[in-house]
């Protein structure tokens, strides 16, 4: 079987997959208790008024024929309008079919700038992870090995709001060198976004890089014992070449699995550090819209989650097949 | 060569291992001197420390072994206080390694000629260009096919004989003066083992490199060494030149290990014709995947009392064909039948008591006992299982059946498969088989993962139990010593097709098919003159692969 006809087989079972996900969340967002026009009116709720709003968003409407509407629009990339920004422009005197409150435009300069704190991270921890996991695998049992492992598990076990403040304090406020808020707009310049971004980006890399390093150490060392690497140390090569040229290149399918699973969290599962940051992200989009029952930008939210999920492990996939002469040209 | 120095001097060296806290002697005070340009043998068989003397020979342990005494002396340089710096510029560049497995010690990441580039450059002996020239010619010396384009593929798209030439082609990349061979034909079929024979002898003449060629098989030893060393568990027995040892071998130990080349029994007379065989194949074809058929229309006959040897090399189907008499893989057409009657071909679908009559033993003992049981459980589980024994008579018919095998019961029915000897663990493959009390048996490679003192003590038990028990075995194998040893009669398969069938004294008396053929003289002769006679009677393009494409073409 061709890589091409592995990928596009990947690909289908993805859209597949993702389209499961879908039912999965609109059945689970229908089933929370309470809605918008409740959430909205408050203690001031009447049935009538309820009911009013309701209708007006189409709640009413069963719930087999509302997914269906929402689904063909998700597919065309149109999300539906945010009930939050709709109210909100029925008061300024546009409808809302108007692109103002379209929850795409709500979505898009969050996930940017999400992926620019998950790309950021990204750039410092998969390196340092890599290095550090070659050179533990390479000083295996030595000080240095015991020092890389005790302080990377230190950081992953520790609470991430945590991890945050201690760099708040050593690096804001002891030693004020970054700002600890990551108030990013429109319009600001790649330098100015970079410096707001770099502490969050900092705690975030705290927290994904012991699960890397280690997998990194773990499968280099698993290797060690091949008849290959035996062959290698015999035919006298320095040992650092023995673990970069010859176990690197066998244990890369593990470690890309594990630095796809951890991208991926960096994309869905940063809400706390973006809280402490203030930082727009999708994170906090997507808390805020559970909070006001928000129901069109939850579900775009876990869509965006399940897509980059998907996307990413695919990818992991196929870069784990390009790492393997015996799948990349078969006989 | 008395008056040159030599290359390579080993005095008292004491090797221990060393597992959780426990420290054994793997090698006890053996001394060994290797003049420039000459082969020595190691043969000894598994645990008598022939590879850890050889990477010894390197100046290098396997983790978990440690060297306590003596002394390494590699051209004047002392390998055993010369700091890990000094032993690695040695390595690959004045002494190089061939291991056991080609396929295993070749970087499945990397293709072949990077890898053979890569000490010769990395000592600064070539440079890359050179180096890559230098491979394509060792390449064509070796007599790989497309030489120039060879090194270019990656390990998984060589076949074993060529990757074990290619890897002897990366030893000679740095032209060392030393090459440690460890068993490198143990894993091939014999006619591609001729081939990587002859190749070795021819290089290592022809660049007049010293070298230490570690094996089991005395054959084999005996064509390619000018003095043998034979070790026993850490000691050494005995060291002479290869034909004073063939032609007196001086120790009892070294006369035993001879001796069991010459194990046969008598075949015997051929069944009454009109008899019903135990187990009769008509024109089996079976497949893993739909149109790729792995055995094709096989037909013969397993009569009582009798052993028919499958003979062929690695993937010429014999497992294959003993998957469907098992009923473990159904064929797509053609019939199994038991004592005439026709068996089902799925084995869900055959009765308890037909799956009763037919056992199978494994090759690897190791993998095929479950390590978490006790020995008595073990051979229990199918006493209860067909029998219906429980408590005290179970009990008794495991103790039976460990007699039976030659093992005390009282000393072995509560212990572990950890704690017990390969051949010992084969013992109890073939109790765990009798004790559904079949009346076939099918023993898959069952000796070729054991010592031949052992293998022959496996044979002879299987030999002793058939006579008793009036047992038909299917003996699948690619060693034909084994067939000569118990066999009756013998089905030749090549590519899942049989080529040639007949009684064991017919098949090893001409004329045969030209495979048969190819098969029966590859096969190593203690006769140390036996590859140059082969050579020039042959030639060197009617050996291994090529004698097997030759024949294709016609």
């Amino acid at each position: 079987m061709g890589i091409l006809s592995i990928i596009l087989k990947r690909l289908g079972l993805g859209v597949l997959t993702l389209f499961l996900v879908s039912i999965i969340i609109f059945m689970a967002v229908n089933m929370l208790p309470g809605d918008f026009a409740q959430a909205l009116l408050g203690q001031a709720a009447t049935p009538e008024a309820v009911a009013a709003i309701r209708a007006d968003l189409g709640l009413d409407r069963p719930i087999a024929s509302r997914y269906f509407d929402w689904l063909i629009g998700a597919a065309r990339g149109d999300f539906g309008t945010s009930f939050a920004q709709a109210n909100f422009s029925a008061y300024v005197g546009e409808n809302s079919s108007s692109n103002y409150g379209s929850v795409a435009t709500q979505l898009a300069p969050r996930f940017a700038n999400t992926v620019f704190l998950a790309s950021v991270t990204a750039v410092i921890a998969i390196p340092i992870s890599l290095i550090i996991g070659i050179l533990a695998a390479l000083y295996r049992y030595s000080v240095f090995d015991r020092v890389a492992n005790v302080s990377t598990l230190t950081s992953i076990s520790s609470p991430e709001f945590f991890v945050a403040y201690i760099l708040i304090l050593v690096l804001a406020v002891l030693n004020p060198l970054l700002p600890s808020l990551s108030n990013i707009f429109d319009g600001m310049s790649f330098g100015e976004r970079l410096e707001k971004t770099l502490l969050p980006a900092l705690t975030l890399t705290l927290v994904v890089t012991a699960h890397m390093m280690r997998m990194t150490r773990a499968a280099i060392i698993n290797l060690l014992a091949s008849p290959y690497i035996e062959m290698a140390r015999l035919k006298g090569l320095s040992p650092f070449r023995v673990i970069v040229v010859h176990a690197l290149p066998n244990a890369l399918a593990p470690i890309i699995n594990v630095v796809a699973l951890n991208l991926a969290y960096l994309i869905t599962g940063v809400v706390v550090v973006e809280v402490v940051f203030v930082y727009p992200g999708i994170g906090q989009l997507f808390v805020d819209s559970v909070k006001i029952r928000d129901i069109p930008v939850v579900q775009a939210c876990c869509m965006v989650f399940a897509s980059a999920y998907i996307l990413l492990n695919l990818l992991a996939d196929i870069m784990a097949i390009l790492s393997n002469p015996r799948l990349r040209m078969p006989k | 060569m008395t008056n040159t120095k030599p290359l390579l001097k080993i005095r008292d060296l004491q090797v221990d291992g060393i597992s959780d806290e426990t420290r054994s002697r793997i090698i006890n005070k053996v001394s060994l001197d290797l003049y420039p340009g000459e082969v020595l043998g190691l043969i000894g068989e598994s645990g008598a420390g022939k590879s850890t003397l050889g990477l010894a020979g390197m100046g290098f342990t396997r983790d978990g072994c440690e060297i306590v005494g003596g002394s390494i002396e590699f051209d004047g340089i002392d390998l055993v206080n010369s700091t890990v710096e000094k032993r690695r510029q040695l390595l690959g560049s004045r002494i190089a390694y061939v291991a056991q497995s080609a396929a295993a010690s070749f970087n499945p990441s990397h293709k072949i000629i990077n890898q053979h580039t890569e000490a010769p450059v990395f000592h600064r002996k070539f440079s890359r260009i050179d180096a890559e020239t230098d491979a394509i010619n060792l390449y064509r010396r070796l007599r790989l096919p497309q030489p120039e384009m060879i090194g270019f593929r990656y390990p998984h798209q060589l076949s074993g004989g060529q990757l074990q030439r290619a890897m002897t082609a990366m030893a000679m990349s740095c032209r060392p003066d030393l090459i440690i061979f460890d068993e490198p034909t143990t894993a091939l079929d014999v006619t591609t083992q001729i081939e990587v024979l002859s190749a070795i002898r021819d290089i290592v003449e022809q660049f007049s490199t010293a070298a230490i060629y570690i094996t089991h098989d005395l054959a084999v030893v005996a064509q390619m060494a000018d003095r043998i060393k034979v070790l026993l568990r850490g000691d050494e027995v005995e060291e002479n030149t290869t034909r004073a040892m063939l032609k007196s071998p001086r120790e009892s130990y070294t006369k035993s290990l001879w001796a069991v080349r010459s194990f046969e029994r008598k075949q015997k007379p051929p069944a009454k014709t009109g008899a019903t065989p135990v187990i009769s194949l008509k024109n089996v074809t079976a497949a893993y995947a739909m149109n790729d058929p792995v055995v094709c229309d096989v037909s013969f006959d397993i009569h009582a009392g009798r052993t028919v040897a499958v003979v062929g090399e690695s993937g010429s189907g014999k497992s294959t064909t003993a998957r469907c008499i098992t009923g473990l893989l159904p064929p797509l057409t053609g019939s199994i039948s038991f004592d005439g009657t026709a068996l089902q071909p799925d084995y869900r679908q055959r009765s308890n008591e037909q799956l009763r009559q037919m056992q199978m033993i494994y090759q690897m003992a190791d993998t095929a006992l479950n390590p978490r049981k006790k020995i008595g459980e073990i051979i229990g589980r199918p006493v209860e299982f067909y029998l219906g024994l429980t408590g005290r008579e179970k009990r008794r018919r495991v103790e039976e059946l460990l007699a039976q095998i030659e093992l005390e019961p009282t000393e072995f029915v509560d212990r572990y498969p950890a704690e017990i000897s390969g051949g010992q663990k084969q013992r109890i493959g073939i109790a765990r088989a009798l004790a559904a009390e079949p009346k076939f048996i099918i023993c898959d490679e069952v000796t070729s993962a054991l010592d031949q003192l052992v293998a022959e003590g496996i044979l002879r038990l299987l030999t002793d139990l058939q006579d008793k028990m009036q047992l038909s075995f299917m003996l699948i194998t690619h060693d034909l010593s084994t067939v000569r040893a118990i066999a009756d009669e013998v089905v030749v398969m090549k590519d899942g097709l049989v080529v040639e069938s007949g009684p064991k004294n017919d098949m090893f008396k001409p004329p045969h098919h030209a495979y048969t053929d190819l098969l029966l003289s590859s096969v190593p002769n203690m006769d140390p003159d036996w590859l140059d006679n082969l050579l020039a009677s042959r030639g060197v393009d009617n050996i291994g692969d090529a004698a097997i494409e030759k024949m294709n073409e016609n």
